[in-house]
């Protein structure tokens, strides 16, 4: 009954055989990794691109007259061209490669210190990563504007009207996620950012987590700036994306000095190089921003609506199957979400549950989730987070269900 | 008993044990039964701050003996703290100072004093230790 027709179109058994790593034990136990939400895993078909480019062209680009130097540039322009394509920006140049979202959220952040002035608000949500808050507390401190939150509700689904109540013309700035990562919310942010810009504030979203799930249309969207990074979408680590509007990124300061981003140099006088250059200052992760457009390549392939419908899926299967189990609750029971499951079972601490599913080979994460004002709303120290991707089973599920099972029989 | 006799003899009871289910069973055991620290004594002061699981530590000078208690909200760390306590207190300071935690290793629990970890437990043998040099310095 469960593996319905969706799973049979859906050929998982045959994508997982491009992700080595599924096949290997911990533990002594097959892994089953449910914890996609912190960093994916990756396909061969990508492993395949980084060791190509360190063993046939690695050279620094941009600059060299050389052949290799030519191949890396043109691989690596390519790759913002990818990304540019799947995310649909308007021009390449408005794709900079960062080291991640949260390079790319300090970017925004630091360049808006000069466009702030004392009293001028920032609107965060109040399910944001902590590297979504810290990030806003500096600039305010930097500049004396207030840093305003909008709440969220039991559901942990954000309040849209107290959002309505709290912009104002004194708000400059619009920062919330596209999708929480401790909940899986799916926040409505093609409303936010129209309610925001008709109150002439700009609009930052953190697309960590909705990237590897949802492909967002930046110019149908309208945002101003959206941020994602390459490892939780089946790329490498140390790379990602800020887009932003080719007017905003003129406006922008350079985030960093150095080589590449400048265009002339003398004591008197520097003149920045143009963009993407002016905010990619030093030799960027080459190899990395290549392998993420082979990541990205490769989600397409399989295709993004498809990986939804599977994705949610997963998630309905398994929520059905926690939900019989005696204790439990489940945070975050947003209408739209991603496939994160984060949960308590009752009387039993987050950290002994995930303890015991590693012994079984279960990856989960426990913990607040680098969400602590997400936790204090809910005043629980933690949960235990299952996050689902696209290579992830049914059967996998059953095994965890099992795991859980078998864990609160030991500790109660 | 000496520490390294302590040591000796968890690591004789643990070897009974013949998979990962057993040790953890009995560390569970542990984690439940025993009264580890006065309630008046689980404050913010004696808190140190894992990542994850809270653990509260209580130090006091019996003659020229440290005695130590300590809990923790999360069960298998508990546990742990069980055995560390079992070990470590009703010793001389200069015996905490110079012990090592090899043991921990050998009953096969080394993954939880991993710094990754973030359970608290490699910061509560600092701290087991910097109490001990403070004591030692008064005992001085």
């Amino acid at each position: 009954m469960r593996h319905q027709t969706q799973a049979k179109t859906f050929e998982v058994e045959k994508i997982r055989k491009d992700f080595p790593i599924l096949n290997r034990k911990v533990n002594g136990y097959p892994l089953v990794y449910f914890d996609n939400a912190a960093t994916s895993q990756t396909p061969q078909q990508v492993i395949d691109v980084i060791v190509d480019y360190y063993s046939n062209y690695n050279a620094n680009i941009h600059r060299g007259v050389h052949s290799l130097s030519q191949e890396a540039t043109d691989k690596y322009e390519q790759a913002r061209i990818k990304l540019q394509k799947h995310f649909n920006a308007e021009k390449p140049y408005e794709i900079i490669f960062t080291s991640g979202t949260t390079h790319g959220i300090n970017l925004v952040a630091s360049g808006f210190s000069e466009f702030l002035k004392e009293g001028d608000e920032i609107l965060v949500s109040a399910m944001e990563h902590h590297s979504n808050i810290v990030p806003w507390q500096m600039l305010c401190e930097r500049t004396g504007a207030i840093l305003k939150v909008i709440p969220i509700n039991l559901k942990g689904e954000l309040i849209y009207s107290e959002y309505e109540k709290l912009i104002n013309e004194n708000t400059k700035l619009v920062f919330v996620n596209h999708v929480s990562n401790a909940l899986g919310s799916v926040n409505p942010i093609k409303e936010i950012i129209e309610k925001a810009h008709a109150n002439n504030a700009a609009v930052l979203i953190d697309g960590a987590q909705a990237a590897p799930h949802i492909k967002a249309d930046v110019q149908a969207l309208d945002v101003d700036f959206y941020v994602a990074s390459a490892h939780k979408m089946c790329g490498p680590t140390g790379v990602g994306i800020l887009y932003g509007k080719e007017a905003w990124l003129e406006k922008l300061p350079p985030y960093q000095g150095g080589g590449e981003m400048i265009a002339t140099v003398s004591f008197e006088k520097t003149t920045y190089a143009g963009l993407p250059h002016k905010f990619e200052a030093g030799t960027p992760n080459i190899c990395g921003g290549i392998a993420f457009g082979a990541a990205i390549d490769y989600m397409n392939q399989i295709g993004f609506d498809e990986i939804a419908a599977y994705e949610h899926e997963l998630l309905e299967y398994a929520t059905g199957k926690l939900k019989e189990i005696e204790g439990m609750k489940i945070y975050g029971e947003a209408e739209e979400k991603t496939a994160v499951i984060s949960f308590n079972i009752e009387g039993l601490h987050p950290y002994d549950i995930g303890t015991l599913l590693d012994k079984m080979g279960i990856a989960v994460r426990t913990g607040h989730h680098c969400a602590q004002p997400v936790m204090d709303f809910f005043k629980i120290p933690g949960t235990v987070r299952a996050s689902f991707s696209f290579y992830n089973s049914h059967d996998e599920i059953d095994s965890f269900i099992e795991a859980v099972k078998k864990a609160k029989m030991m500790l109660q | 008993m000496t520490i390294q006799e302590k040591q000796k003899e968890v690591i004789e009871e643990f070897s009974m044990f013949d998979d990962w289910m057993q040790r953890y069973e009995y560390m569970i055991e542990l984690g439940k039964s025993l009264p580890l620290i006065d309630e008046k004594y689980k404050i913010d002061e004696n808190l140190i701050k894992g990542c994850q699981s809270k653990v509260w530590v209580h130090a006091e000078l019996e003659g020229d003996k440290l005695v130590f208690t300590a809990d923790s909200d999360a069960i298998i760390t508990k546990g742990i703290v069980a055995i560390l306590i079992r070990v470590f207190s009703n010793q001389h300071p200069s015996e905490i100072i110079e012990a090592d935690t090899a043991f921990i290793d050998e009953i096969g629990l080394k993954e939880h004093l991993s710094p990754t970890r973030a359970n608290g437990l490699v910061s509560m043998i600092k701290q087991l230790k910097m109490y001990a040099v403070a004591y030692q310095t008064q005992l001085n």
